[in-house]
This record gives C-alpha cells, structure tokens and sequence, in this order.
C-alpha cells in the first residue's frame, strides 16, 4: 500500500468524486423515470400502459454496459449526437435502473387498498389529488427498501462507465495499478471504497425509510445484521419470489 | 441513419461463437453460484459465530462492491499469487462467486420458509440431521425458490458482458473487435443488444410461468 503515492492517492479520491457524482445524478434521473413509467403502468389507457410496458421490458432485458456502449458508439455514429462520456453514462444508468424503480413504484402503488381510492372517490378527489393526497403518501414507505437495494445496484453499475474512459474510481484504479504494476493494493483499496459508499448509502436509506414509515405511524422494520437490506437482492429483476418477500406482495395484475 | 444488413450477415459467424462463450459462462458461472450460495447460506445458520460471522462479512462485502472491479481483482491479482488462469475461468469464478451472494440470501428466504412443523416432524421421527436437510428441508426450500434462483441467472446473463473488460471474448468482445476492424459500429451493437433482448425477455416470461404454477 506505501507504493501508493500521494499523487497517486488523488487520482483516486478525484475517482470517488466522479462515482459519487454519477451516482447521485442517475438516481435522480432513475428515480424521475421510475416514477412517471411506474405511474404510467397503472393507466387507464391501454396505449399507455403498453408503451410504459414496452420500456420497462426492452431496458430491463438489455444489460447497461451494451446499452452503454450504445449510446458511446451507435448515437454519434448512427444519429449524429455526441453525448458527453459523463452524460452518456448518467443516460444509460439513469434509463436502465428507471425501468428496474418502475416495477418497484407500479407494485407499491397496486399495494395500496383499494378502498383508500374509493374514499377519496367518494370525497370528491380528482384523479391527481387522489395519488398525491393519498395513493403516494402510503406507498411511498413501501417502496424505500427496495429502492435502497437499487441505489445499491446503481453505484455497483457506475463502475462499468471506467470502461468507456470515465475518470471513476476504477478508472482510477487502472491508472494507479500502471504506475505502481502492483495491481492487489489497488484494488483491495478501491473495493473497501465502493464497500464504505455502499454502506453509507444504506445507512442514509435506512434513515429515510424511518421517516417514510413514522410518517404513516408504522414502526420502522426490524434488521439482523449490521448491514442486512431486507430481502437481499434485486427486487425489480425478480418478479417477487423468495427473494423479493420484503416487499411483501403478489402478482397483482 | 443507414442500417448496413449486409454487415450484419459479416457479423454473424463471430456473433455466434461469442453467444456461444456467453452461454459457457452463463452456464457454468450459476452451477458455482447455485452451489456456493447454498454453502454461504448453510454456514450462515451455523451455530458457531467463528464460522457465521466471517462468512457474513464476506458475502456482505462481495454484494455490495462492483462485479467489474471483483473481476478486475481476479484477473489481475491472482496471478501475482501465483494463480494463472485463463479469462474465461477468472470471469466464470468471478460472476459464480458474485452471485451466489445473492443466491444465498434466497435459499436463506427459502429455508426460512419451511414451516416448523416439518423440522419438528423430523425430530419426532429421530432423522438424524444430516437426512433433516437432505431429505425434509432442502427440497420444500429450494423447490420454492427456483423462480427466484431463475431470476439471478437472468441478471447474470446481463451482467455477462463485463467479461470483455479481462478480455473474454463474448458476444460484447466479437462486436467491439468486429466494430474497430471494419469500422462499423451501428450493427454489431445493435444485434448484440437485440439479442440480449432476445434471450432474457421469453426466459423471463417462462420464470413468470413457472412461478404462478409453483406458487399454486
């Protein structure tokens, strides 16, 4: 590890900056796209409900980096557009973990009882006022867990950007392991990154899903471990098996 | 925006030996995932903290670190140890060991599923506990877990094109190397994505399928 040199050390945490940036614009976007195909799959109409459906299908089959490389190498080539590598990458994870928030969002908002529908029906609610003033508010805590392990998956996904020249953390590694050509410190020291932003990130959530939970007067879910996130895995990759029991709920459609 | 069919045609033998290396690594990458998981799951449920804890930091630590940078970490540091294997080995055991950390947590679903009643049967009738879990657990456990365990080769599928990162020469590696010599970049990406689409979308119809009936 002495091997590493200051210099050397900087082209690393400029590496975390980038990563931790990619991170938060993507789930931004991702969380923007989650919620409106999410909401969208819950149409009325059906041409809507397709075309949500067909988003949601197309980005969650194709795997990121080929989607990636898509928008590095096919859309300037193919449409003229040039995307900055930044933003490329930011379009391509934000899209792809959007179609996986989707399926999180469209199954919190079947959860809610149809009953909380029909009275704000009966008080005269207008269809908006229904999902913000009621259906949101109550599926909003459902869909924290989840989300987190998501959010989990998206700063794993922002790795795959230091293969498209992006200056993120691995890319940084790769430059530190040519300098130093001793590859075992670097990347035992870039994986304890990643590890230490990963927990940070669920510890935040985990926060957050208190709030969302006190909020509707639910005590907040009891965890075993230091680290366990309910259920585990990808829950939006799942349909909801065993993997996916922390959300809870069936096949409703 | 031209659309060049006859390079497609170009692209195709090297497409299908690299759908071929795919499936290889799909293929032998969930046997050790399937596998290891339900070793990582058992030994969870150890009743020694020496075994349960390190085994829990470890799969703690490997979900939720980048499988690009784990492969990294195999391809370039076990030869400085003085294991040298081959590109496709590294990222098979690479996406195996990923994965099963998340195959783990699903038997670990699937076992705590099992109603207590059966473990308690399996007292009564004094199986001793190896038969328990070969016998009465095991199979009502990963029965009901198939689904889920279908949905992870699923991602591992997705997530098989970062093998090209060490150099294994998969579907993305075939386009990539077809692409920088002939210079044409639209086809070769393009099918690749189609086929990715292609293979995951009617696997994940049957898992959905074969989930309603198991579910009954």
């Amino acid at each position: 590890m002495s091997d590493i040199s200051w210099g050397l050390w900087q082209l690393l945490l400029k590496g975390v900056w980038i990563t931790v940036q990619l991170t938060v614009y993507s789930a931004a976007l991702g969380a923007v796209t989650a919620f409106v195909i999410g909401l969208a799959r819950t149409h009325r109409r059906w041409l809507v409900r397709f075309l949500s459906g067909a988003y949601f299908e197309i980005f969650r089959g194709t795997s990121a980096l080929i989607l990636m490389f898509w928008m590095f190498f096919v859309l300037p080539v193919g449409f003229g557009w040039q995307l900055a590598p930044m933003w490329a990458a930011v379009l391509t994870l934000g899209l792809t973990y959007g179609a996986y928030g989707s399926e999180v969002v469209r199954g919190a908002v079947a959860a809610v009882a149809p009953a909380q529908r029909e009275a704000g029906i009966a008080l005269g609610f207008s269809p908006a006022q229904q999902l913000w003033k009621i259906v949101l508010p109550q599926a909003w805590p459902e869909m924290v867990p989840p989300c987190t392990n998501l959010l989990i998956e998206l700063l794993k996904g922002t790795a795959l950007v230091s293969i498209l020249g992006v200056g993120d953390i691995a890319f940084g590694a790769s430059l530190v392991r040519n300098a130093t050509t001793q590859s075992a410190p670097v990347y035992t020291v870039i994986l304890v990154m990643y590890f230490v932003l990963a927990f940070v990130l669920t510890r935040g959530m985990r926060a957050v899903e208190r709030q969302a939970k006190a909020g509707i007067g639910r005590p907040p879910a009891k965890r075993a471990s230091l680290f366990r996130r309910a259920g585990g895995g990808r829950p939006a990759t799942a349909v909801p098996g065993a993997g996916a029991g922390a959300t809870g709920r069936g096949e409703p459609r | 925006m031209t659309f060049d069919w006859s390079a497609v045609g170009d692209f195709l033998p090297a497409f299908f030996r690299g759908v071929l290396v795919t499936l290889q690594a799909l293929a032998l990458g969930s046997l050790i995932a399937f596998a290891l998981g339900l070793v990582w799951a058992l030994a969870q449920r150890s009743a020694r903290k020496a075994v349960r804890w390190p085994v829990t930091v470890l799969t703690e630590f490997v979900r939720n670190t980048p499988l690009l940078v784990q492969l990294f970490f195999l391809y370039y540091v076990m030869p400085e140890w003085g294991v040298t294997l081959s590109a496709l080995a590294t990222g098979v055991i690479g996406l195996g060991l990923h994965y099963s950390t998340y195959t783990a947590e699903v038997y670990r679903a699937g076992i705590d599923g099992v109603p207590a009643g059966q473990w308690e049967a399996a007292t009564a009738l004094s199986l001793p506990r190896g038969r328990t879990w070969t016998a009465v657990i095991l199979p009502q456990a990963i029965r009901r877990v198939v689904p889920a365990l279908g949905n992870y080769v699923i991602s591992m599928l997705k997530d098989s094109p970062m093998l090209f990162a060490i150099g294994v020469l998969e579907m993305l590696g075939e386009a990539r190397q077809f692409s920088s010599q002939t210079f044409q970049t639209v086809e070769p990406y393009t099918v690749v994505g189609v086929a990715f689409l292609v293979i995951a979308y009617p696997a994940s119809l049957l898992l959905r399928a074969l989930e309603r009936r198991l579910a009954r």
